[in-house]
């Protein structure tokens, strides 16, 4: 990764032998940072324990201990059509769809911000990111309102569409950063051959920046995937609700709980995001991406 | 000659066409309409759902008597400053200034260890925080292992529970933006410092800070920006409750419009804290175009 900053050989012994010099007391303050950033991970694993080891009990609660017996027996009761397949399937679209949609826009909408001066872009960026900026659960009411009047209520299609529109703005500022990696130079080429500018785009530009879209979508991918709120208030029929909603079969009517079987669910519907994730952090680099993002 | 240009120049803009509609359709104008609707008394059904009447600012007046109000924009001042500005943000800022001192293999399975909570779906990471925090939950045992009492947190301290779920939830973000913000550190400055014998801090305060001082006004606006909007993990943990203890305004617009059908009236919350956004959203975009003078 970029950011982690492997320094070359050099200047990592010049390092070294400096610190040595100005302060031996740099080396010793290792052990200190060491201890404390243990402590600190120590605190974020405690949570997910819970979830690993109530997937493997079958007696599961809300504590957190060793499974008497180990089994997989949870994730065999979940793997069902019903309860994970249909779900993981329905998550899957609204994930797939959503993120191609948005990048299909975004590499649109990011081509001519990035390659042609207008007076309309500065303003258009802007307006962008005040976009970004626009907290979704304020606005869910009023989309509700607007899917009942356009009878869109239920639809899985036009959840896609929602989606790709909230994730649009931070997609056009990543993706016209990445464009804008791209040299002009290479373009013109193409343009003197006669080339119209959606013909270079795809034949010249977007083979060079396969990595940044690559990150874009998997960013969007993630995002749909984990989302609940928003599926959980425009899909209505079980049939259509993704994974993030249909997580609440679990519950009992009367306050009864599958805590086991919820353990397991969680893990098998995270799994996919986690690669991904690591797709992302290995390939072009996490915190990379952030601030391709973030570059004014 | 000159107009067969400028209409060549628009029509370059024609890409951007598919994008621009999707926002107007579904950003823009949910916006407008609910600025609209929360002068209305606009309902989920009934007669007011098909003709909603003009009812001028009366649901605003009805905001401001409402007790609930006032506590849920409290509640919300104090989860954004408590979760995001404070403890997301500095805690993020500590654990990216420890990793450019620990070891390698160590900083690398904290950092494994953070993401996770932070990569993990919204869904599960509410769930697993509501075992952490319940009457039976981890956070009791390990506190009953220590010979201190626990405490039914959900239910006593619903605020605390929280704040520092979504602390464990989003400390993620700071933490790799901090991390990008201090490689970026020039090394000689800081060593240059040291060599003029500037302790710790004062190498912290003087030289480190100034010059991540964007990173760390993009990232305060950014995480406070998330928190504003966060309604899955307040829900699944406390539902708001007990007794609107933990609701804050995304949750309380939720009830409001949905539980009890008022879109009038849940429109007028939600259009505050639009307008909270936008306040935070502008300032951002100002304190972006300061940087780039």
């Amino acid at each position: 990764m970029r950011t982690t900053g492997r320094p070359p050989l050099a200047v990592a012994s010049r390092r070294a032998t400096r610190r040595g010099v100005a302060s031996p007391g740099f080396r010793r303050a290792r052990t200190p940072a060491d201890a404390a950033l243990l402590l600190i991970g120590a605190c974020f694993v405690l949570p997910l324990l819970w979830l690993v080891f109530a997937s493997l009990d079958t007696t599961a609660g809300y504590q957190t201990q060793l499974p008497a017996s180990a089994s997989l027996d949870n994730f065999a009761a979940v793997l069902t059509p019903d309860l994970l397949l249909g779900p993981l399937w329905n998550s899957l679209l609204l994930s797939a769809g959503t993120a191609t949609v948005t990048l299909a826009a975004a590499v649109l909408a990011a081509y001519p911000l990035s390659r042609f001066q207008s007076r309309f872009n500065r303003p258009f960026m802007y307006s962008i990111l005040c976009g970004t900026c626009l907290p979704i659960t304020a606005i869910m009411v009023p989309v509700y309102g607007l899917f009942v009047q356009l009878r869109l209520l239920d639809s899985l299609p036009a959840t896609v569409l929602f989606l790709a529109a909230t994730s649009l703005p931070m997609a056009i500022w990543m993706t016209k950063n990445f464009m804008d990696a791209v040299p002009v130079s290479l373009e013109e080429a193409a343009w003197v051959d006669g080339a119209s500018g959606l013909t270079a785009l795809r034949s010249v530009v977007l083979p060079l920046m396969r990595q940044g879209l690559g990150v874009v979508f998997i960013f969007v991918f993630i995002q749909t995937w984990g989302n609940f709120f928003v599926p959980f208030i425009l899909l209505l029929s079980p049939s259509k609700q993704p994974a993030s909603v249909s997580i609440f079969s679990f519950f009992g009517q009367h306050g009864a709980v599958a805590y086991g079987q919820l353990a397991a669910f969680s893990i098998l519907y995270s799994v996919p995001v986690l690669v991904l994730y690591v797709l992302v952090a290995r390939g072009a680099g996490g915190s990379f991406a952030l601030s391709g993002a973030m570059k004014g | 000659m000159a107009e067969r240009r400028t209409v060549r120049r628009q029509l370059r803009l024609l890409p951007v066409v598919p994008s621009v509609l999707l926002l107007l359709l579904f950003l823009a104008a949910p916006v407008l309409w609910s600025f609209h609707a929360s002068f209305t008394n606009a309902a989920l059904t009934g007669r007011n759902a098909r003709n909603p009447a003009w009812t001028g600012v009366e649901n605003y007046v009805r905001l401001l008597s409402d007790p609930a109000f006032p506590a849920a924009v409290l509640l919300t001042i104090v989860f954004v400053v408590a979760s995001a500005v404070v403890g997301q943000n500095l805690l993020g800022l500590l654990i990216a200034g420890l990793m450019t001192r620990a070891r390698k293999p160590v900083s690398a399975v904290v950092g494994t260890a953070v993401v996770a909570a932070w990569v993990l779906p919204e869904i599960v990471a509410a769930f697993a925080a509501y075992a952490y925090f319940s009457k039976d939950g981890t956070l009791n045992q390990l506190l009953g292992n220590a010979g201190a009492a626990g405490a039914d947190w959900l239910y006593a301290y619903p605020m605390v529970a929280v704040v520092l779920a979504n602390i464990w939830r989003g400390t993620a973000f700071s933490m790799l933006v901090y991390r990008a913000a201090l490689a970026d550190v020039p090394r000689d400055i800081s060593e240059a410092a040291l060599m003029d014998g500037a302790s710790g801090w004062q190498r912290l305060v003087f030289i480190t800070l100034p010059l991540i001082r964007s990173s760390i006004a993009t990232n305060l606006m950014l995480v406070t920006l998330q928190t504003l909007a966060v309604f899955t993990l307040i829900w699944v943990m406390t539902a708001g409750g007990p007794s609107n203890a933990s609701t804050t305004l995304p949750v309380l617009a939720y009830q409001e419009a949905f539980k009890f059908g008022d879109i009038g009236y849940g429109t007028a919350i939600a259009s505050v804290l639009i307008v909270l956004g936008l306040v935070f959203g502008i300032g951002y975009v100002r304190l972006l175009k300061g940087d780039k003078r």
